[in-house]
Parts: C-alpha cells; structure tokens; sequence
C-alpha cells in the first residue's frame, strides 16, 4: 500500500474558479499585516478569479473586491481542504 | 488656520471629493496611487477659512509602505478628519476607519461610489451606521457631485468619538458592524465584469491587451495626424500666416528683431520652418505636437478611467520581472509616454528604491515622450517600417536592454506584484474632459517656454557664428561615429532644452533615411530634456542620477555606433 503523505494546500494550488476559506496565512507580522490590509487574513473565502502563466501574478475574490499577488506571496497562504 | 484632511483606502475617490470641496482641479484615475503628493485647497468652514488635504490613500495606520508612512505623519497636523470609504467595499474600508476613530480627532465618514452600491445589490443602513460609529455618515458619488453639498454643511457636526474595541478584535468588530448596516442580495454579473474577468485570465486576457495597445497606438496616430493635417495646420496657414506677413513687413527694417520673430523668408514667403519664434517656435509645438499630445490624453485618460491599467500590469507581471520591477510599473512608464515629468512623479507607487532607481533609469533613457514621438513620426513615418518602425525597434532593445542590464548589476531583488483591482467603470464625461483640459494646459504652458528659449538660443547662436564653432567641435565625433554631418551638433543642443524643437532641426539638413533614424535614436537616447531633467533630479537624487547619466552617455555612444554599423 502506498501511503501518500498529504501536505498542506495554497493558494497556488487551486484551479480558477475554486472557492475555500483560508487556513493559515505563514510569514512574519508585517507580511500579514499587509495582507490583512487587503482583507487577506485567516478564516476568509476567497475565490481564484486567475493565474497568469509561468508562476505569474493570481488574482482572488474576497467578498465585492478583487486583488492581485505575486505567486510567492500565493504560496505562503494555505487555504483549507474540501 | 484648521487643517481637513481627506483620508481613506486608495482608489476610494478622495481625489475627486478634494477637487469638489476645494474647486482645484486634481488628476484623478481609477487605480490606487493615483495621488502621490499632497493636494492643498481650501474651503468655507462656517465663518473661516479651513486648509483642506487630499492624503495619499492608506490601509491602515500602521504603515507598510513609505507612501503610508507619509499619510500617517500628516494625521497628527489635522484638526478634522473625512474619511472616505468605498461603500462597495465597506467592510475592508472600516478597518481604517475604527483605526481612525480612536484617534482622538473629530470625523466625518463618507461613503462614496453611493450609485453603484445599488446596482451590485448592496444595501447599508446610513442611520444604523451612524448610530454606531457616532459620527456624521454622508453618501456621497463623487464624480456627479451628488451629496457633496451635505457633506459640506455636515462638516461641521464632525465629533470625537472614542470607539472601543481590542486591537485583536478588530476584524470581528468590524464583521459586527457589517451584519448590522449591510445586506447583500444576490444578483447576476454584470457586462462590465465578465469583461473584466475575461480581460485578467492568461489567454483572453492575452489578446484583449494587444488589441487595446493596437487600438491605442492606431487612434493615436489617427487622431493625431487628422487633427494636424485637417485642423491646425490649415488653420496655421490661413489664419496665422496673413498675420505673421503683416509683422513680417512691419519689422522689414528692424533686421535683428525680423530675423528672431520670422526669421529668414523663403522665396519671398514666410516659412514655418524659419526658426523664428513666431513661425517655428508656435507652429511646431501647437500645430505639429499638440495634436498627438491630445489623441495621446484622450486615449490614456479612457485607460485610466476604467480600470485597465492595473489589468495590463498583472499580463505583463511577469515580463517586467525580467526588467528589474513589477507589473504596476507600466502606470509610470505610460504616463512618460505623454511626458517624462508626470511619469516620473507616478514612479513614486514603487516600493523600493531599487525599482524607482530602474524605471527612472528607464524613462530617461528609452522612453520618449509624445511631443518627441509627434516629431519624428513627421520626420520618419513617410518611410514606414523601414523609417518609423527601425527607430522604434530600436528604441524598444534599448528599453529592454537597460532592464535587463539593470536588473543584473543592482543588488536586491524586486517586491512582487500586490494590489486592489478596481472594478470596471465607464469614465465620466465631466471628470475625463476636465482632466485631458487639465493635460493640455500643462503641455502649453510647460512647454512654449522652453520652445521660445530654444527658439532664441538658436538665432543667438547662428548670428554670433557660434554655431559654426561648435559643428566644427563634434565633426570629430559625429562623422566617424555615427555618421552623421556636423550641423546635427546644434540639433544635439537644442535637445537639452525640448526633444521635439531638436528632431525639428533635422528636417531641413537633408539627412538621408539611415543618418536621421540614427539621429533620432540618438535624440531620443542622449539626455532627458531640461524639465525632465530637473524632475528626475528631484525623484532619484544627484548621486543617482550621475549613475543613470554615465550609463545613458555609453550607451547613446555603444547603440549609435551600431546603428551606423549594421543600417
């Protein structure tokens, strides 16, 4: 039997179109507090709206407004599994 | 004298609650930072006289960025807040405002884009709010004007309210505050925002940019090439000739001032190519450039208005990389496209220094700016893709050159892209034409200044013979390097003041096709014209900008060379 481990999922992974809440967001307080800014911040649904090819910039829904960031920042924000 | 400061989240349309309450007109555009400096008007405050300041948009007040920090300084010189908050995005927007309200400052709240909370199906409850936050709630919709009036009169109920709440709790305040006030009804998506959606995913997305750069570039030219050949140009013929044959004959006897006014007739007839101030100095900035700075304006200001721009930036992210900076960068680099001093100013939305260090870089180096463009595209569109398209090719490696090189030799690395993307929003007619008006006044009253100055430098320099000195100066250059004759030296000159006076200069030196593209590749390269000049001085610093100057001196001698090697 193969036993695969599973390992935490972010934002980057989702396909376009995907709704999930947000889990944990890693990264110290002012990297947070710039995403909280945004509205970014644990416990919230976003939505995938894009991804720009070749580890480009990802766009999310959050509530009525919509926001980019950078693929590494995506990488940092782990949203929760189905 | 009591200080009102303007303060809330970008793109929440201060800017434009600033020009109705102050009646000054400021650039307003729909994509955060638009305003990168303080705004000052004043207004009517019952029986005085109150300053009134537009701040830079902020999230919170504990700053992330330089911009903010600025916002967050000037918060202690104010005797009264309005804080305008984007009504669509409430609850976002009143994280800054339960910041804002502890303070200890009276407030006003002003919840603004009113007409589209209906639309997307959004209803707040004005009264509960205000009884919660216990200061003044006004709706406002900027643009039309609607609700600027009572937030005028209610200025004046502006209160201290202490509003309690643990910093950690914040948010979950705010979630209380939103289930109170708000309801959301669910609705369809509109037009606008399939668009948009469509204009942000990678393949759509694709070519939606490259028709609307195709667009922009062939009205442009359309535009401006019509309103010169169909408007000004006839106008300059019939209407300013008859006139200029008058002073011409009027100062018949005066040599000195006849030669400097009209300069030298042509076959007995005026030529508004003369160099006289009066000829030249009016006809090739109102009749040759004015008209692409206006298609330029008109088409940039649709752009801005609706809330492309920031899309553009997120296709183009990656790409920029590889340039040092990130997508929102194009914003500046655009505006230098009309004139380097604004797009130099709009380099502020970069975070660090590395960037602002490229762009600027950048803009002075490879991008020229419309009345510059206007001119050689006079000069080089006659010969189409081998003329037009050479220059612009070549200007373009430069550009990514620069980047790349840039990028390379700087220590650090560039922030990712991170922003709010406004939605789509039809641009109002009232506040777009009163900008392009703004835009226009700007390029008159900038630019004829230097043009007479440039104009006058050259008679000065012809009827003194300086003019054959200093060819016989740079022949030893010009000629082996660039292949080019001596008299483009003076053109050379010229070019410090106003880029587009300079390529006019090359018109009558029968230059052949391979000598003025290399010319105007090497205008366009050499130095940023004086207003830039001192603008760039300004933003990057002395040191800097002797650092951009050596690396744009080699390379205006590496590219020029090779242009007269390989053409």
């Amino acid at each position: 039997m193969v036993f695969k481990k599973r390992r935490k999922m972010n934002l980057t992974e989702l396909k376009t179109g995907e709704v999930r809440k947000i889990k944990k967001i890693l990264g110290d307080g002012n990297f947070k507090k710039k995403l909280e800014n945004l509205g970014l911040r644990e416990g919230v649904e976003i939505t995938k709206v894009s991804a720009q090819v070749f580890k480009g910039p990802i766009t999310l829904q959050i509530g009525t407004s919509k926001i980019a960031i950078g693929f590494n920042t995506a990488r940092q924000i782990l949203v929760e599994e189905e | 004298m009591k200080k009102i400061l303007l303060m809330g989240n970008p793109n929440v349309g201060k800017s434009v609650i600033f020009a109705r309450l102050s009646g000054i007109n400021v650039v307003s555009a729909n994509y955060p930072g638009t305003t990168v400096e303080f705004a000052r008007g004043y207004l009517k405050f019952g029986q005085e006289r109150a300053e009134i300041i537009d701040v830079p948009g902020t999230y919170s007040l504990t700053p992330t960025s330089p911009a903010e920090e600025v916002a967050c300084q000037i918060l202690k010189q104010g005797n009264l807040v309005v804080n305008v908050v984007d009504a669509t995005n409430l609850e976002r927007n009143l994280n800054l405002t339960l910041q804002l309200l502890q303070q200890n400052i009276p407030m006003v709240v002003v919840l603004n884009f009113w007409d589209e909370v209906k639309h997307i199906g959004i209803a707040i409850d004005t009264t509960r709010l205000e009884e919660i936050l216990g200061v003044p709630v006004i709706p406002t919709c900027a643009l039309t004007g609607e609700g600027i009036s009572a937030l005028h009169k209610r200025l004046g109920e502006a209160e201290v309210k202490f509003y309690h709440y643990e910093e950690e709790e914040r948010w979950h305040e705010v979630g209380k505050i939103i289930k109170a006030v708000q309801k959301i009804s669910h609705r369809h998506h509109s037009f606008l925002e399939r668009v948009g959606d469509a204009s942000i995913q990678p393949v759509s997305g694709f070519f939606i940019a490259c028709l609307v750069i195709f667009f922009t570039f062939l009205l442009v030219r359309i535009v401006g090439e019509g309103l010169a050949n169909y408007f000004l140009v006839p106008f300059f013929e019939k209407f300013w000739r008859p006139v200029l044959v008058r002073i011409s004959s009027f100062f018949q006897s005066v040599h000195f001032l006849h030669s400097i006014l009209i300069g030298p007739l042509k076959e007995g007839k005026i030529d508004f190519y003369s160099w006289g101030v009066l000829t030249t100095g009016l006809f090739i900035p109102l009749a040759q450039v004015l008209p692409y700075v206006f298609a330029f304006y008109f088409i940039l200001g649709i752009l801005e208005d609706s809330g492309y721009l920031p899309r553009l930036g997120i296709l183009v992210d990656k790409l920029m990389h590889y340039l040092g900076v990130h997508g929102l960068s194009i914003i500046p680099l655009l505006l230098g496209l009309g004139c380097n001093v604004p797009g130099a100013l709009a380099a502020r939305i970069m975070e660090t220094k590395r960037e602002k260090f490229i762009i600027l870089t950048l803009m002075a180096i490879a991008v020229p700016c419309m009345s510059q463009i206007a001119m050689v595209t006079s000069l080089l569109g006659p010969y189409g893709v081998r003329g037009l398209g050479v220059w612009a090719g070549a200007i373009f490696l430069v550009w990514v050159l620069v980047g790349t090189l840039l990028n390379r030799l700087l220590k650090g690395e560039s922030p990712e892209i991170f922003l709010e993307i406004p939605p789509y929003r039809c641009p109002y007619p009232g506040a777009f034409l009163k900008k392009l008006g703004m835009r226009i006044k700007w390029f008159v009253k900038d630019a004829l200044p230097f043009v007479f100055l440039g104009v006058l430098l050259v008679n000065i320099l012809y009827s003194i013979g300086l003019v054959d000195f200093l060819n016989q100066k740079v022949q030893a250059t010009l000629r082996p390097l660039f292949g080019l004759p001596a008299e483009v030296g003076v053109a050379l000159l010229i070019g410090f003041l106003r880029k587009d006076m300079a390529v006019g200069m090359l018109a009558p030196l029968n230059l052949t096709l391979k000598q003025l593209i290399i010319a105007c590749v090497i205008l366009t390269m050499y130095f940023p014209c004086a207003a830039s000049f001192i603008v760039l001085i300004r933003e990057m610093g002395i040191k800097q900008m002797m650092k951009a100057l050596l690396l744009m001196g080699i390379l205006t001698i590496l590219v020029g060379a090779a242009l007269n090697l390989i053409l």
